[in-house]
């Protein structure tokens, strides 16, 4: 069942038009700041950057992104019915957190796992903790530390959409970030 | 086709009077579909005044959700007696009814003095005589053991009547998100809060004593594992590992606690010592197992596992080991219920996009059938008896409660206004034997 979130595509494509923004920005701070510059892996981003490009490369995070750097702000991950592989439009999202965790060594996250409302509710809590492991994989794979990362599991007790609908259910499998100390 | 008619306004009439009398408790009783096998019974009006309790209509309603027992319509009765010396069998021969119960309710010094009378009208033969005392306000328990003594003299099977159930109610959305952990009587009546909470709970479960109830609440910010006491209202907390701390199920005896803990990185059933509170891993697999329940005989514990990909139940025994897979039907099945027997594993089955609750009889060569006819239902859980099982559904955006007998054909609706009802637990027998 490949049901994608219509909600958070259309997300992602302002968040990418606001990417290219940010990008060109942090880019202009960071050789001002002479912060060491990583090579991009792919060299055609130079000169063409997409939304899959990681803006993280540059320049160090702080608290102040978690509301301004649009990457940041991309906060839920979403997963396919009782999957919990995560999917590549989040890569760059795993890749910012992750960077932002590695800048910010104080810094702690909470990942609520979740299901939609199909099948048994206890199952639903295994399979939402099961969730919130791949995000944390995904996100020490990317360089952040697991000291820095707790995941917890609702099940399918926290909707945020309440209709028995393959769009609401798609909504409600999820992964939320929560920055419990920034 | 008259047949069917005279049978459809025989099921109206039934119906009816329940309902309206449940209405005013809060709570809608619907009787969906009907059992040709069942055996026709008339339960006269009591003589006497029980109060607020139509204690014939308790008695009948009881019966007739069994899915065993067709009750004649009081319409019907030509006849009213209250005492076996009034019975004419010639009138209930040609109403054509198998048996017929009466009785009247006394005053003994403030408290009831509640008798009755069994008749089988084609032997002629009175089957029960008894009489039972008790404050005037256990009127619906005496009625539920009065049902459960003619549920078990006639099929030579306990009654279930007089149990309890236990579920969990969901009100109010966003920040004014209020659970409560119910407990009421089998027919959804006398509905009581005994743990309240702003964060989710679930998981009910029932010591076998039914003095206490595990269950998972959400209030220390994950899950953790309570249990509650119903007399002493204490609560102990018996599980708040990292992780996962879910599906509490008492052990047979009720010294032991299976559950799910993922401490280990993974989900895994373990079974603790409620005394010592020692822990034993009983899985270690990778993929969820959970939802444990113990067999009668507290050798063996059933669970859910996607071990093999899907969810499907499992048994291994209570002491570990080798697990083997029971369920093949359905590609998805979870949250077994097992019979005292162990004959019956009944799960929340799942094809496509479609969630019932089926149930698997191992005595017939291993054959399952559909119980409920919903799209999105689940936790089903026998009664003592397994005559019958409770299961929540979703209808109209809510979820609600059914009791449904073990054959599928008679069901009765439990809804509470204005809540989400989930998660019933169908509680052991009030009274040991």
């Amino acid at each position: 069942m490949n049901a994608p979130a219509p909600a958070v595509i259309g997300k992602v494509s302002v968040f990418g038009k606001i990417l290219v923004v940010a990008l060109f920005c942090t880019m202009a701070v960071a050789c001002s700041k002479k912060v060491k510059e990583v090579p991009p892996t792919d060299t055609g981003t130079t000169t063409q950057p997409t939304q899959e490009q990681p803006p993280a490369t540059t320049g160090v995070y702080g608290p102040e992104d978690l509301d301004t750097d649009a990457c940041l702000r991309q906060r839920v991950i979403y997963f396919d019915f009782d999957q919990d592989a995560l999917r590549p439009e989040f890569q760059a999202a795993m890749a910012c957190h992750a960077k932002y965790l590695r800048d910010r060594p104080s810094s702690r996250m909470s990942l609520e796992g979740n299901a939609d409302e199909r099948g048994s509710r206890e199952y639903n809590v295994g399979l939402g903790e099961r969730r919130g492991n791949a995000v944390s994989s995904a996100l020490q794979a990317n360089g952040g530390s697991g000291s820095q990362i707790t995941v917890v599991s609702y099940g399918e007790e926290r909707p945020t959409c309440n209709e028995s609908t393959e769009d609401c259910w798609a909504k409600n499998r999820r992964v939320e970030i929560v920055y419990t100390a920034k | 086709m008259i047949r069917s008619l005279r049978w459809l306004s025989t099921l109206l009439a039934l119906v009816l009077p329940f309902a309206a009398t449940a209405q005013q408790q809060g709570l809608e009783i619907d009787i969906v579909g009907g059992n040709a096998a069942a055996l026709p019974i008339a339960v006269v009006p009591f003589a006497g005044s029980a109060g607020q309790t139509d204690i014939a209509g308790v008695i009948a309603a009881d019966l007739g959700r069994s899915g065993q027992f067709r009750t004649l319509p009081e319409r019907d009765m030509v006849e009213r007696p209250t005492t076996g010396a009034e019975v004419n069998y010639a009138t209930w021969r040609l109403l054509k009814q198998d048996f017929l119960l009466v009785g009247r309710v006394l005053d003994a010094g403030g408290q009831l003095r509640v008798e009755y009378e069994l008749f089988d009208v084609a032997k002629q033969s009175r089957l029960l005589g008894e009489a039972k005392i008790a404050p005037a306000s256990a009127a619906r328990d005496v009625a539920h053991q009065v049902a459960d003594a003619v549920y078990e003299k006639i099929l030579g099977v306990r009654g279930a009547f007089w149990t309890r159930i236990a579920y969990i109610t969901a009100t109010g959305t966003g920040r004014n998100r209020h659970y409560a952990l119910m407990v009421a009587d089998s027919d959804g009546f006398n509905p009581q809060a005994v743990v309240n909470s702003s964060e989710p709970l679930l998981s009910p479960s029932w010591s076998p004593d039914g003095k206490r109830i595990a269950y998972v609440s959400f209030d220390r910010g994950s899950s953790s594992i309570y249990i509650q006491n119903l007399t002493t209202s204490g609560r102990e907390l018996i599980a708040s590992f990292r992780g996962i701390n879910g599906a509490p199920n008492f052990s047979p005896d009720g010294s032991k606690l299976a559950m799910t803990l993922s401490k280990s990185g993974n989900p895994e059933i373990y079974v603790m010592d409620l005394g010592s509170k020692q822990l034993r891993q009983i899985t270690n697999q990778f993929g969820i197992d959970t939802e444990p329940v113990w067999s009668a005989d507290g050798q063996t514990i059933y669970f859910t596992s996607d071990r093999g990909g899907k969810p499907q139940i499992y048994q291994v025994s209570s002491s570990g080991g080798g697990a083997t897979r029971l369920t093949f039907q359905g590609s998805y099945n979870a949250k077994a219920t097992v019979s005292r027997d162990g004959k019956k594993i009944a799960t929340a089955q799942g094809n496509g996009n479609t969630y019932r609750i089926a149930l698997f009889d191992r005595g017939l060569g291993g054959r399952w059938t559909t119980l409920s006819p919903g799209s999105l239902d689940e936790s089903p859980s026998f009664a003592p008896n397994a005559s019958m099982l409770l299961y929540a559904a979703k209808e109209g955006g809510r979820s609600v409660l059914y009791t449904v007998s073990a054959d599928g054909r008679v069901r009765a609706r439990l809804a509470v206004p204005n809540a989400n009802v989930q998660e019933p637990a169908w509680g052991p027998y009030r009274q040991q034997r």
